[in-house]
């Protein structure tokens, strides 16, 4: 079986068809699915991708958040579906409240773009597993409202129950709070993170690595580790 | 035709970068005295009649999507004519 993962585009969507690619590149099958459907179309599991849906108004994320197929991916998520918000996604994810906290404008107020070193926090999500806690690895980073804030409150719950799933090292691009860049549910299920996985998943046009230029694939593991926990669920 | 103001203002003890470089830009400029600035946004919604259910209804929808309940608080709606 050939998982199917759907991968939903929003009006505004940038890194919708890198997304695909990084799913095909996994060894699944990418869905396109579009925002104002309400049809999931019997995938197994989805991606919201990065860009800037709705130019970013209200909030960013916020109007995504209210899209029509939304309602199906809330569903879909609470029976267990993985559902990957990467940037922009990630944006959705907390504006739909499946992920706690919300995300604003970064600290220093400009948009960044870097080769982004993370840590791995949470290897036990369905889109961590294939890591191990502690790695370090090298994902690409490009926004302008990455910056994780929540209440002291939930901070102590998301840091007691282990939901930072990747933390910053060696820079804090956005001013996050505890420089998180990226949480689970608790289920494990649903990940939102805001650097760029599915940008590091081919030779030759991933980040730098110390071997060679482009070289970096640390991105394909999200991909790799959803569609192993699908086949999983499978057999 | 009436209109229903809704002002919304990040939480207070939240960080608000945008107000915080204002602040910074203020202080440089030699503008002395302002301890803090705070940037919200203002909504104007045009309705034909501003009803006392119409006023409920934007109520629900100041909470629901003009404002994020996590990162901001909605301070005030009043009905401006």
């Amino acid at each position: 079986m050939t998982a199917r993962i759907g991968v939903i585009t929003f009006p505004g969507s940038l890194d919708d068809g890198d997304a695909q690619r990084a799913i095909r590149l996994a060894g699944a099958e990418p869905v396109a699915l579009w925002h104002g459907s309400h049809d999931l179309e019997g995938v197994d599991a989805l991606v919201l991708p990065g860009g800037f849906s709705y130019g970013d108004y209200l909030r960013a994320g916020a109007i995504a958040a209210l899209s029509p197929i939304m309602t199906e991916v809330k569903d879909a998520a609470a029976k267990g579906m993985p559902v990957l918000g990467i940037c922009n996604g990630f944006q959705m994810l907390v504006e739909a409240h499946l992920l706690p906290g919300g995300l604003i404008r970064n600290a220093h107020q400009q948009f960044i773009r870097r080769d982004q070193r993370l840590r791995v926090e949470n290897a036990s999500t369905v889109w961590t597993s294939q890591f191990e806690v502690g790695q370090e690895i090298t994902i690409p980073l490009k926004n302008a409202d990455g910056g994780y804030i929540c209440s002291a409150e939930t901070l102590a719950q998301i840091e007691g129950e282990g939901l930072v799933a990747f933390r910053y090292v060696g820079v804090n691009p956005n001013g996050s709070l505890d420089d998180i860049a990226g949480l689970t549910n608790p289920a494990g299920n649903v990940v939102g993170l805001m650097p760029h996985p599915e940008h590091a998943v081919e030779p030759g046009f991933g980040p730098n690595t110390a071997a060679a230029m482009r070289s970096g694939v640390d991105g394909l593991p999200f991909f790799s580790s959803a569609i192993a926990s699908l086949a999983a669920a499978a057999a | 035709m009436p209109t229903i103001v809704v002002d919304v203002m990040p939480k207070a003890e939240l960080l608000d970068p945008q107000g915080k470089a204002v602040a910074g830009a203020l202080a440089r400029l030699g503008h002395a005295g302002f301890e803090g600035v705070r940037i919200g946004k203002r909504f104007e919604l045009t309705v034909a009649d501003a009803s006392e259910e119409t006023l409920a209804a934007v109520k629900t929808l100041a909470d629901e999507i003009l404002s994020n309940s996590v990162i901001e608080d909605v301070v005030g709606i009043e009905v401006v004519e």
